[in-house]
């Protein structure tokens, strides 16, 4: 499916509004019932310059805003074909096949509820998935496992300190590519017992962290594979947190969602082209993806990853060679799980009048509306949770069908 | 051991206020705790660290300068004249090939390390240690990362040590323009080509405004993210700092390496920041802008919230935190002053210790526990970045998270104990002796049985160092 012209763009969010009454009906069981879903959610810190991973090669404005960083359709400065309109950044081969597989698509002019321009507030609107900043301490993916009941389906957060996205009221797992022996049992079983008399909420962190490093070595992980290779603002890094949390969501018994955070998205300076420092992080995200797709096996069948950011970046580049905070950027779905082969955008275009202050890329799509429709599909998680629990007050903002497949 | 007569007192004084104990700074502080904090941070120089061979700023980002240049010259020369034959692998008579020389190690890592190990020195030599926390407490607030290239990899230290230690309790005016003129904070930032679009330079193709440092200060640095300021002060603050800039290797103006305001670069004209009307020229502009802005009330609250937030509680008491914004606001940021009301105040001393200590916290306060000092800072900076807070190098310009629940993760406490029983390896001290001295009589009988009852001396200190009176502060 390849939606060329902004009409028929618009036809598709216009089908996830008509399927707002069908989105209260149990989910069919085809996606949610036999299925032993997972979902990935990879948190890009820095706010990602949407325009730049996928370039809407096909609108006439573009090459003239993006100028001297806009991509072709083919060419020396040439993007990856995806639709003929909009294409993927060239460091993203397994994205762009994974879509003509029709297992990856992305949804641009997206953003979350937050119009102002903080990396941080962003972030925390992104991640809690409330309307405002500093509203809690918890995240939409750790109250949907908790909704969806935290024994049937378990969380796992990546890196030392767990993303918000991920932090909550249901325990989640925890994991982070690390270079030490492990401390003995006899000597973790004391300390449990001192934390289970002293400090019950040190105890069950360390309790959660034993297990996970047991269910990594007991499904194969070598500590070969568990040293650092990089930060995750490098190729390698992501690669490697990729791989791990592959390991765990493909075991049996294993978490069944999962965050991941990458950063370094924050080009205000020298963001380069086909090559640079976003290229560099962009083909990071790309190999995480291929890592997901092969350390999960079978089980890739039945995976979402989405790839989301605080916002977007100024749609013109700046006055050294980056591109400022903005609104409007691009989500990115892979997976066996997903109904790809397509871009799903109510395109406002990047003529000048239409952006957002004179700026930005206008956000048509809120970000709540993709995500709300991947866990609908694929958790059967209720219109009535999703907007009260998982994303409060948010019932105005529908569900977006179909993504699952 | 003969105890004061306020041991709780004493451990809240060194761990809440503090860096931990040493052998026998528990009794020193029992005497009387505040004293113990206030002596030590009002003396004059107890935040300083004398440069020693340390270079400055100007002098670290000039080897790297230099460094960059060699570099580029030897990959030209290669190319030019690629060479004919490779030379024969050198052997050792038995015929294995001669163990390479060790690479020296670039400028970049030398001064990084020589920077990360004088500061270590300086937290392990401390009395209490609270000059120390409000020094890293500021180097928070002004997050740099190293991660960014080699300059900031040379230039975080220098700006820590040249920037804030000397203004780490003077007015906050000072310091915040110290911060924002050093080269560490203008590079970090991306004001070092920000130009004005009216400016002389400016009509030059492809130069501009980035609006990068001005959003942070205003957000970050001063105001605070619900400061009250529009995205078109943002936008008007960039074209007032622009200008700010580091001297290049080649520059006429300046010396290459440090501050240079670039006249040319500068957006001509008077500006309007949140309401008022800034008319100066050149320089002046920004610097007026400051003054105001490290007065001003948002800045106050914001300040007074994060600073206890650090030492107190996560959730502080609100009574406390507007006793600070209100001493803020009336000795016109002197952070001394704020200080001083924060260690005299009851309820900064009341709460139980429930915030975890930070990576860097922990790792310190082990050290000094146990009187352990490297000649080089390896065992620190790997241990920091195992845990999560690499020296100088956080995610993004908000710094590293203050809170428990960003360090308690999981994962972090399997970290921390595989740490404690590697760092217990260290140790050859009799672990009630150390329990001792870092707990006193207020160690809990759980905590003291634990270690009693121990297989070994090693796994008897990994238990200490795990132990609720050690990890919580």
């Amino acid at each position: 499916m390849s939606q060329k012209l902004s009409a028929s763009r618009r036809a598709v969010l216009l089908g996830a509004g008509v399927s707002f009454g069908a989105a209260f009906l149990p989910a069919p069981l085809s996606a949610a019932g036999s299925r032993d879903m997972r979902l990935i959610v990879i948190i890009l810190r820095g706010a990602l310059d949407g325009l730049a991973a996928a370039p809407p090669v096909g609108d006439p404005d573009y090459p003239t805003l993006r100028a001297p960083l806009a991509f072709t359709p083919s060419g020396e400065h040439g993007a990856l074909t995806l639709d003929g309109f909009f294409a993927a950044h060239p460091s993203m081969p397994v994205f762009a096949r994974l879509y003509g597989e029709k297992r990856s698509l992305l949804v641009h002019a997206v953003a979350t509820s937050y119009r102002e321009r903080s990396h941080f507030d962003g972030q925390d609107v992104l991640e809690s998935g409330y309307p405002g900043p500093g509203r809690t301490e918890s995240g939409w993916l750790n109250r949907a496992v908790a909704a969806i009941g935290a024994q049937k389906l378990r969380g796992l957060g990546v890196g030392t300190t767990a993303p918000l996205v991920m932090r909550g009221p249901a325990p989640a797992l925890g994991w982070a590519p690390q270079g030490l022996p492990s401390a003995g049992d006899d000597l973790a079983a004391r300390v449990l017992d001192l934390y289970a008399h002293r400090d019950p909420a040190l105890g069950e962190a360390l309790r959660i962290g034993l297990d996970t490093e047991k269910m990594a070595s007991r499904d194969g992980m070598t500590d070969e594979m568990k040293k650092g290779r990089g930060g995750m603002d490098s190729p390698g890094g992501m690669r490697q947190a990729a791989a791990g949390a592959a390991r765990l969501l493909a075991a049996a018994d294993g978490p069944r969602a999962a965050a991941l955070a990458f950063e370094g998205w924050d080009t205000h300076q020298n963001e380069g082209g086909a090559q640079g420092q976003l290229a560099n992080r962009l083909s990071g995200l790309d190999g995480a993806f291929e890592e997901l797709e092969k350390g999960l096996g079978p089980a890739w069948r039945d995976t979402i990853v989405v790839a989301v950011t605080e916002f977007g970046r100024t749609a013109r580049i700046n006055g050294t060679g980056g591109a400022d905070h903005g609104t409007g950027t691009v989500t990115l779905l892979a997976g066996g799980a997903v109904a790809g082969g397509r871009v799903v955008a109510d395109w406002p275009g990047v003529k000048p009048e239409k952006l957002y202050q004179g700026r930005d890329l206008a956000p048509t799509t809120d970000l709540r509306a993709v995500l709300k429709g991947v866990l609908a599909d694929q958790f059967g998680l209720s219109p009535k949770v999703l907007a009260e629990k998982v994303f409060p007050d948010s019932a105005a903002v529908a569900p977006l069908a179909g993504l699952v497949g | 051991m003969a105890i004061g007569p306020d041991p709780k007192g004493a451990v809240r004084a060194l761990n809440r206020f503090g860096l931990g104990a040493r052998p026998g700074d528990l009794m020193l502080a029992s005497q009387d705790p505040r004293g113990f904090v206030l002596d030590e941070l009002m003396k004059t120089d107890s935040a300083l660290l004398p440069a020693g061979d340390l270079p400055t700023t100007p002098l670290a980002l000039q080897q790297v300068y230099l460094d960059n240049q060699q570099k580029k010259m030897e990959r030209e020369r290669a190319t030019a004249a690629p060479p004919t034959e490779a030379a024969p692998a050198a052997v050792t008579p038995d015929g294995k090939p001669a163990a390479q020389p060790k690479p020296e190690p670039s400028p970049e890592q030398k001064i990084f390390q020589a920077e990360a190990l004088a500061r270590f020195k300086k937290q392990l030599a401390a009395g209490c240690g609270i000059s120390e926390r409000l020094v890293a407490f500021w180097s928070n607030h002004f997050a740099v990362s190293v991660s960014k290239s080699g300059h900031l990899r040379v230039a975080a230290g220098p700006m820590e040590r040249e920037a804030i230690r000397p203004r780490a309790r003077a007015k906050f005016y000072d310091l915040l323009r110290a911060v924002e003129t050093h080269p560490a904070m203008i590079l970090f930032l991306d004001n070092q080509r920000s130009v004005g679009p009216n400016a002389p330079a400016g009509r030059f193709a492809g130069r501009g405004l980035n609006e990068n440092l001005a959003r942070e200060i205003l957000e970050l640095h001063t105001l605070g993210v619900d400061g009250g300021y529009t995205q078109t002060d943002v936008t008007e603050f960039a074209k007032v700092i622009t200008g700010w800039s580091v001297a290049e290797p080649e520059s006429e103006i300046g010396q290459p390496g440090g501050f240079v305001f670039k006249a040319n670069w500068h957006e001509p004209g008077p500006r309007v920041i949140l309401g008022k009307a800034y008319p100066q020229q050149g320089k002046d502009q920004g610097e007026a802008v400051l003054l105001d802005l490290s007065r001003g009330t948002a800045t106050a609250k914001h300040l007074a919230f994060k600073l206890a937030r650090h030492f107190v509680a996560d959730n502080p008491p609100p009574a406390l935190v507007e006793l600070l914004t209100r001493r803020f606001i009336d000795t016109e940021g002197d952070i001394g002053e704020v200080m001083r009301a924060l260690v005299l105040d009851d309820r900064a001393w009341a709460p139980e210790a429930t915030k975890l200590r930070s990576p860097l916290e922990l790792v310190v306060a082990s050290a000094r526990a146990i009187g352990f000092s490297p000649p080089e800072p390896g065992p620190f900076l790997h241990p920091l970045n195992l845990l999560g807070q690499p020296l100088w190098q956080p995610n993004g310009p908000n710094g590293f998270p203050d809170v428990t629940a960003a360090w308690a993760s999981p994962e972090a406490m399997k970290m921390r104990l595989d740490l404690s029983a590697q760092f217990a390896g260290r140790a050859h001290d009799e672990p009630l002796a150390v329990l001792e001295t870092v707990a006193g009589p207020t160690a809990s009988h759980e905590t003291r049985q634990a270690i009693e009852r121990a297989e070994s001396k090693k796994q008897a200190l990994a238990i200490l160092f795990m132990s609720p009176e050690f990890q919580r502060r």
